[in-house]
C-alpha cells in the first residue's frame, strides 16, 4: 500500500498509547495544513498534558504552555505574527477545568484563533481522573462509584459560549470514517475563517483515550460514537462567516 | 534632552515602549495601575499590542507566547497579583524566555494595602514560582531610574534568555519627578533563530518547551546561566563607604532615606555610610569586599521581618553584627536610621 502522509508528521516515536484520538487529530490538521499550503506557516501551542506529545510527532514550530493556558499563549503568539495561521491545541481538562476563564474570555475577546480541543471525558496524562466532560455515572479514578449528576455536572462548551459572539463553534467526533470525515472539514473551516479574521473559532474532537476508559481501540472508538457523541452532539453551532473582526 | 515631569509608573511604561517592547498584557491593581492605563493608549499610538487580560494568570500566559514569538515583551503587577504570576515566571525560566516584570510593591500579606512595601523581597530573591531557579532583580529609586533601567531590564532578559524582575514600590511608583527619557530604540521580533515564525522546509523546527531537562547536558547549562549572571550582572552603589564604620544597606525608596540618613549623620561626626543594591539579585557581594573601617551594618527595609539582612550576612561572611531598621509600612525615617547608629556608637564606648 502506498501510504501518502504529510509532510509535517514526522514519524518520530510516539508516545502516544495506541489507540489514542490525539494521534487522528493531528493527522487531520497536517492534512488541513497542507491542502491549505499553511505548513511552513503554522504556529503550534500545546498544553503540558498528553497534547505535548504531539511537539516531536509534527514539525510545526510549537510552544509548550503552562497547564490550562494553551490560549492565552496563543493569543499573545497570534499578537506578534498576525499574518500566520495560530493555533491551541490541547484536552478538555485544560480547557474547560484550569483554563475555563481563559476560554471564556477569549471568546468574548473573539481572539482571532483556532481553538482545538480534545475531548476524552477524563484527565488523560494524569492518569483518567474525572473532568469537567466526564459524562454522568461514568466511572474514573476519581469517581470510583461513577460521577454522581447532584455533584458534579458535566459541562457542554457549546451551552457555555453557544450564544457568544464569536466566529466558529463546532464539534466533531474522531471516530468512524463519516466523523473522522466531519472533523476535517470543521478544522479545515476554522483555519479559513482565521485566515478571513473572523474570530475566534474553537472545535472540540470527540476523542478516544482507551488506557484511562480501560477499553479496548476498537470498544473505544464505538464509545466515542455512542455514548460519548449520544451526550455531546456533534455539529456546527455557530457559523458567523463573512463579516470580519 | 529635555525633561518632563512623570510619575514613576509612568516613566516605566514610556521606557519600556523606548526599549522596543510592543506587548504588554495585564490586570490592575493599585498601585501599578498607571503602567497599565498608560500603555493602554501609549502602545496603540507605536503600532504595539495592548491586552487588558481577564486575570494576571492569563496575562503572564499572553506574555510567554508573544515572547516566544520574538517580541520584547512587559507585564506589571503588585502583592496578589504578583503572586499569581508567578506560575507564567517559573515557565518563561523553563522555557528559556525574556521577559521584562514589574512587582510595584505594595504592604502586606494576603491583600495587604496599597500603601509602599517591600515585603516581595523573598519572593523576588529565592525564586517565587516552584522549582529551582533565580531571576535577575532590578531595584530602580527614582523616576529617572525607572526609566533608565528598562534598556538595561530587556537588554539582559535578551542576553540570558531570562525574565527579568523590576522590584519597585508605590513610593516611587506615585511620586513625580523630572526625567530624562532615552532615545527609541527598535526591536526586530525575527531577530532570534530560536523565536517561533512558521518551519520552512529546511529550518529545524522550534521548540519552545518546559522540559529541557531532558537533555544530557542541561544542569550545565543552568549552572553556568547563574554563575554569568552572578559573576557579570552585580550592580551597586556606594556612597561614603571608604572610611564608614556603620554601612547601612538599603534599595528602592528605603535607599533615598537612608541616604539623607548618611549625610546628617556624617554632620555629627560619626562615619555612615551606604550601600545601595541595584541588583537584589545576584546580591552585590562585590560591594562588601575590601570595606577596611566598618564595624557593622544595618539593613533598612519597609518590612518587619528585615528580608535583606541575612544577605548582608553572607556578603560578609557573617564577620560583621548586621542590625535591622524595618517598618511595616512607613517609609523609614532619617532620623531614626541615624538615631540606630548613634545608638551603635554608644554600646561601642560602653565596650
Ligand atoms: C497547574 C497544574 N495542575 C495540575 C497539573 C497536572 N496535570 C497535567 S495534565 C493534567 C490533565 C490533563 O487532562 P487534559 O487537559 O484533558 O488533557 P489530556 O491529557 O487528556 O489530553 C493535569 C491535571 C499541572 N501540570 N499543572
Ligand atoms: S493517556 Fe489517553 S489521551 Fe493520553 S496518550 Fe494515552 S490514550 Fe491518549
Amino acid at each position: 500500500m502506498n501510504l501518502k502522509v504529510p509532510e509535517s508528521i514526522t514519524f518520530a516515536k510516539t508516545g502516544f498509547c495506541p489507540g489514542c484520538g490525539h494521534g487522528i487529530a493531528i493527522r487531520l490538521i497536517a492534512e488541513v495544513m497542507e491542502e491549505m499550503a499553511l505548513t511552513e506557516k503554522l504556529l503550534a501551542v500545546v498544553d503540558v498534558a498528553c497534547s505535548s506529545l504531539a511537539i516531536d510527532m509534527w514539525r510545526f514550530d510549537t510552544v509548550m504552555a503552562a497547564h490550562g493556558r494553551p490560549i492565552p499563549t496563543a493569543v499573545g503568539v497570534k499578537h506578534i505574527r498576525p499574518e500566520n495561521p495560530v493555533m491551541a491545541y490541547f484536552g478538555d481538562g485544560a480547557a474547560y477545568n484550569i483554563g475555563m476563564a481563559e476560554t471564556v474570555h477569549a471568546a468574548l475577546r473573539n481572539d482571532n484563533i483556532c481553538v482545538f480541543v480534545v475531548n476524552n471525558s477524563v484527565f488523560g496524562m494524569t492518569g483518567g481522573q474525572m473532568a469537567a466532560t466526564t459524562l454522568p455515572w461514568q466511572k474514573t479514578v476519581t469517581s470510583p462509584y461513577g460521577k454522581d449528576p447532584k455533584k458534579y455536572g458535566t459541562l457542554d462548551i457549546t451551552k457555555v459560549i453557544g450564544q457568544m459572539d464569536i466566529a466558529y463553534l463546532a464539534r466533531g467526533e474522531l471516530s468512524g470514517a463519516a466523523g473522522i470525515e466531519q472533523s476535517k472539514k470543521m478544522i479545515k473551516k476554522a483555519f479559513e475563517k482565521q485566515l478571513a479574521n473572523e474570530g475566534f473559532c474553537l472545535v472540540e474532537l470527540l476523542s478516544e483515550c482507551p488506557t484511562n476508559l480501560g477499553m479496548a481501540p476498537v470498544d473505544m472508538m464505538k464509545h466515542v460514537h455512542t455514548a460519548m457523541a449520544g451526550y455531546f452532539k456533534p455539529g456546527e453551532f455557530i457559523d458567523k462567516g463573512g463579516s470580519g473582526r | 534632552m529635555e525633561k518632563v515631569l512623570m510619575k514613576g509608573n509612568e516613566a516605566m511604561a514610556e521606557a519600556a515602549l523606548r526599549s522596543g517592547c510592543r506587548f504588554y498584557s495585564g490586570y490592575p491593581i493599585t498601585p501599578q495601575t498607571e503602567i497599565l492605563e498608560y500603555l493602554s493608549w501609549r502602545l496603540d499610538e507605536v503600532g504595539g499590542t495592548f491586552v487588558q487580560a481577564e486575570s494576571e494568570l492569563s496575562g503572564i500566559n499572553m506574555l510567554l507566547g508573544a515572547s516566544a514569538a520574538g517580541a520584547r515583551v512587559l507585564t506589571s503587577s503588585s502583592g496578589p497579583g504578583f503572586s499569581l504570576k508567578q506560575e507564567g515566571i517559573s515557565y518563561l525560566v523553563a522555557a528559556d524566555l525574556p521577559a521584562v516584570i514589574i512587582d510595584v510593591m505594595r504592604i502586606g500579606t494576603g491583600l495587604g494595602d496599597i500603601m509602599q512595601g517591600q515585603g516581595d523581597y523573598l519572593q523576588l530573591t529565592k525564586g517565587g514560582g516552584h522549582g529551582d531557579y533565580h531571576t535577575i532583580v532590578l531595584a530602580p529609586n527614582s523616576v529617572q531610574e525607572n526609566s533608565d533601567m528598562m534598556d538595561l531590564a530587556f537588554d539582559l532578559a535578551e542576553k540570558y534568555r531570562h525574565p527579568v524582575l523590576i522590584a519597585s514600590d508605590a513610593a516611587i511608583g506615585q511620586i513625580a519627578e523630572a526625567v530624562e527619557l532615552k532615545e527609541f530604540r527598535e526591536h526586530d521580533r525575527d531577530k532570534y533563530e530560536w523565536s517561533i515564525k512558521g518551519c520552512k522546509k529546511g529550518d529545524e523546527q522550534r521548540k519552545i518547551q518546559n522540559t529541557y531537562y531532558t537533555m544530557p547536558s542541561y544542569p550545565e547549562y543552568l549552572k553556568a546561566k547563574y554563575a554569568g549572571m552572578e559573576s557579570n550582572e552585580q550592580r551597586w552603589e556606594s556612597y561614603r563607604v571608604e572610611d564608614a564604620e556603620v554601612i547601612a544597606v538599603a534599595y528602592g525608596i528605603s535607599s533615598r532615606v537612608s541616604k539623607e540618613a548618611v549625610d546628617i549623620a556624617r554632620e555629627k561626626g560619626l562615619k555612615a555610610g551606604l550601600i545601595r543594591p541595584v541588583t537584589l539579585w545576584p546580591f552585590p557581594v562585590k560591594a562588601f569586599a575590601g570595606l577596611k573601617s566598618v564595624k557593622a551594618f544595618i539593613s533598612v527595609e519597609v518590612n518587619i521581618l528585615g528580608q535583606m539582612a541575612d544577605d548582608v550576612r553572607l556578603a560578609t561572611q557573617c564577620k560583621y553584627p548586621v542590625g535591622s531598621y524595618g517598618t511595616f509600612y512607613d517609609i523609614p525615617d532619617p532620623d531614626v536610621l541615624v538615631e540606630k547608629i548613634e545608638a551603635f556608637y554608644e554600646k561601642e564606648r560602653e565596650k
